[in-house]
């Protein structure tokens, strides 16, 4: 008989029931909520007098709007206060558990689902949110979802959905001293293109996925939607259960081991089939920096701004051309001579404690130049906390970098923090789309540590060199 | 949710690869906690000259594209993030079909929930009725669901491809939740089991 994939485990785990041409209703066994997605969810539940079927396995966190300066002022902008009231209210209505603003376990949802335990392995999990493929690192099937969706999960715990194929990413070799997980996942993206997984779950495979972290593991899962793929994965190992042991809402004694005795079982079969299968070596990874305005659009630290007049598909040269007008870039330029006036380093891809830890390993003792404006704004206020504990916040502070509170920040510059039109900005956030982060702002995409790098030298600078 | 069956419509052109949902619209739209009045927010920048003033070269400030129904666009339309705020302001501007080479998924799902038709054609079909509708004032296609298709002014009627479920439930206007819960047997029998199998994923996640 032909072996299933981890994917197959988990999807066939949670059917309820199946149409004749396929679409099946799944039954979803966690979902992260924030406020931005889900007001109209709540609203449309109380115009259908629907109660929520499951309260008990949803959590709240406001995070898109929260302001990342100091919490005890009121936020400025009333849209943004009324929005983070209304998930309030919504959440006492319905009897979801909150973590409010001033909780110190607030954080960037993506964030703060692995830090509690609420991530599990071989669960499926949703949120309104694209980024929600970040819990696919612990082998769980976790995919975003729309706002009409969220209350689908709200009110009936399922949701209708049409199997996707299944792509194999395999990553075999080591990767070169200083690169990182998120230098994996451009590098890909760079590869297949941003619509290159569009359809399917991927599974990241190979040594060099293996040898990375669960921060790593979650950096990559988090890109899978740059990919077009909607969920990543990784199958749970030794790491990925040490990593929940202990956390407050993972299980605990008795079912802890029972739940560990399933967990091991949750990988692909040496005989199971991918619908595609993609290679790539680690060794041949270079720092990566993002040029465009798609995540798509991106080359080495070591190589040059492309030239459109060198391209011959009408599509991918018209972009380009586009894309390069938008950015301010002259084809042919050196990508370590782009000068940059601004410095993120946060978001659900790189604000874990493992990214602050390496970003501070490189800060310390080094002075951002003079040119430029960086912030470090933390992943989860217990991340936060982990960081001043371990004084990662003074090196930050003394190198010049502002040390800020929880959010999603400059990810998105839904907050105070955005960027004034025509400023570049190094960033460890996942797009880098036109106005991401402020109208007219220009994103280039890097790692935590390239980011660094660029921070203290104005420019982009080849970090496997910098000393 | 308001069924698709037919429509005939004026279709607006826009020429453009990989449009993601920060562009359909942006982020400062997002703060709403309605479905609605969205439509100043679509395509806000786009829509924009450096100075502020309205581009004249964007199709939306267009006279000839004001009342279009159908919105036909290049490949991978809606990539980026979940925000259902970018069907909302397709429909809030009078959208009911998006046709293109391809769409990302979770844009695609979102389309459904809200009565929108996205209709996947091949790349050379788009291309050649972007032309013709680039070179012709007051051009009209007509999108069947029920036959799948999209038919031009002169007749060239191009076949497309969706789940007999999706349609069924664009088709009469389904409540979408509303049928799920005519499972519900189906549902409690799951959780029954599942709570055998995996009794540590029934605690609280308080
Ligand atoms: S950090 Fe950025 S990508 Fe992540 S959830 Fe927040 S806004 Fe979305």
């Amino acid at each position: 008989m032909a072996g299933t994939t981890l994917f197959d485990k988990i999807w066939e785990s949670h059917v309820v029931r199946a149409e004749p041409d396929g679409t099946t209703l799944l039954y979803i066994d966690r979902q992260l909520v924030h406020e931005v997605t889900s007001p109209q969810a709540f609203e449309g539940l109380k115009l259908a007098g629907r109660r929520p079927r499951r309260p008990a396995a949803t959590l709240a966190v406001p995070d898109h709007n929260v302001p990342t300066t100091d919490r005890k002022l009121a936020i400025t902008d009333p849209i943004s206060a009324k929005q983070i009231q209304t998930l309030e209210e919504n959440c006492r209505d319905f009897g979801i558990t909150l973590f409010g603003m001033n909780d110190i376990r607030q954080g960037v949802v993506h964030i703060i689902g692995p830090e509690q335990g609420f991530t599990l392995p071989g669960t499926t999990i949703v949120c309104g949110d694209s980024h929600t493929s970040t819990h696919g690192a612990f082998g769980a099937l976790a995919f975003g979802i729309g706002t009409s969706e969220v209350e689908h999960v709200l009110a009936t715990q399922c949701l209708v959905q049409k199997r996707p194929m299944t792509m194999e990413i395999r990553v075999n070799g080591t990767l070169s001293d200083r690169c990182s997980a998120k230098d994996i996942i451009l590098a890909i993206i760079g590869k297949i293109g941003t619509a290159g997984g569009t359809g399917y779950v991927i599974e990241y495979t190979g040594s060099a996925i293996r040898a990375l972290s669960m921060e790593g593991r979650m950096t990559l899962c988090n890109m899978s939607i740059e990919g077009g793929a909607r969920a990543g994965m990784v199958a749970p190992d030794d790491k990925t259960i040490a990593y929940i042991k202990g956390r407050p809402l993972a299980p605990k004694g008795d079912l802890f081991e029972r739940a560990v005795q399933a967990w091991q079982q949750l990988k692909t079969d040496s005989n199971a089939r991918y619908d595609a299968t993609v290679t790539f070596r680690a060794d041949d990874i270079a720092p990566q920096v993002s040029w465009g305005t798609s995540p798509g659009m991106v080359t080495g630290v070591d190589q040059k701004v492309p030239d459109p007049r060198m391209m011959s598909d009408e599509k991918t040269k018209n972009a380009t051309e586009r894309a390069l007008e938008y950015m301010g870039l002259s084809p042919n330029m050196p990508i370590t001579d782009i000068k940059i006036d601004k410095v993120f380093i946060g978001s659900c891809t790189n604000s874990r404690i493992e990214d602050l830890r390496l970003a501070a390993s490189f800060a310390k003792g080094r002075k951002v130049a003079k040119t430029v404006h960086a912030m470090v704004v933390p992943g989860s206020g217990l991340v936060k906390q982990q960081a001043e504990a371990e004084g990662l916040d003074l090196v930050f502070r003394e190198a010049g970098f502002e040390w800020r509170e929880a959010g999603c920040s400059m990810c998105l510059a839904m907050n105070a923090d955005v960027l004034q039109p025509g400023e570049r900005c190094a960033s460890t956030s996942n797009r880098n789309f036109e106005g991401r982060q402020g109208a007219g702002g220009r994103t280039h995409l890097v790692s935590p540590a390239m980011a660094v790098a660029a921070a203290v030298e104005g420019h982009f600078v080849d970090i496997r060199n910098w000393s | 949710m308001q069924p698709f069956t037919q429509i005939t419509g004026l279709v607006a052109p826009l020429n453009r690869v990989n449009v993601d949902t920060d562009q359909i619209i942006p982020k400062q739209f997002l703060k709403t906690i309605k479905r609605t009045g969205l439509r100043e927010g679509l395509f806000f920048d786009w829509r924009r000259k450096k100075d502020g003033s309205p581009d004249p070269d964007f199709f939306l400030n267009q006279s000839r594209y004001e009342s279009s129904t159908i919105l036909l666009t290049r490949d991978n339309f809606g990539c980026g993030s979940s925000r259902e705020h970018a069907p909302w302001a397709l429909l809030d501007q009078g959208f009911r079909c998006v046709i293109a080479p391809s769409f990302a998924d979770i844009f695609y799902n979102n389309c459904f929930q809200n009565g929108i038709l996205p209709v996947v054609l091949k790349a050379d079909e788009v291309l050649s009725v972007m032309k013709e509708v680039v070179g012709t004032e007051g051009y009209q296609l007509t999108v069947d669901l029920g036959n799948q298709t999209v038919t031009t002014p002169g007749g060239t009627a191009y076949r497309f491809d969706i789940d007999s479920f999706r349609k069924d439930c664009l088709y009469r206007g389904l409540d979408s939740i509303g049928l799920t819960l005519q499972h519900e047997a189906a549902i409690t029998a799951y959780e029954q089991r599942r709570q055998q199998d995996a009794p540590w994923l029934f605690a609280d996640v308080r």
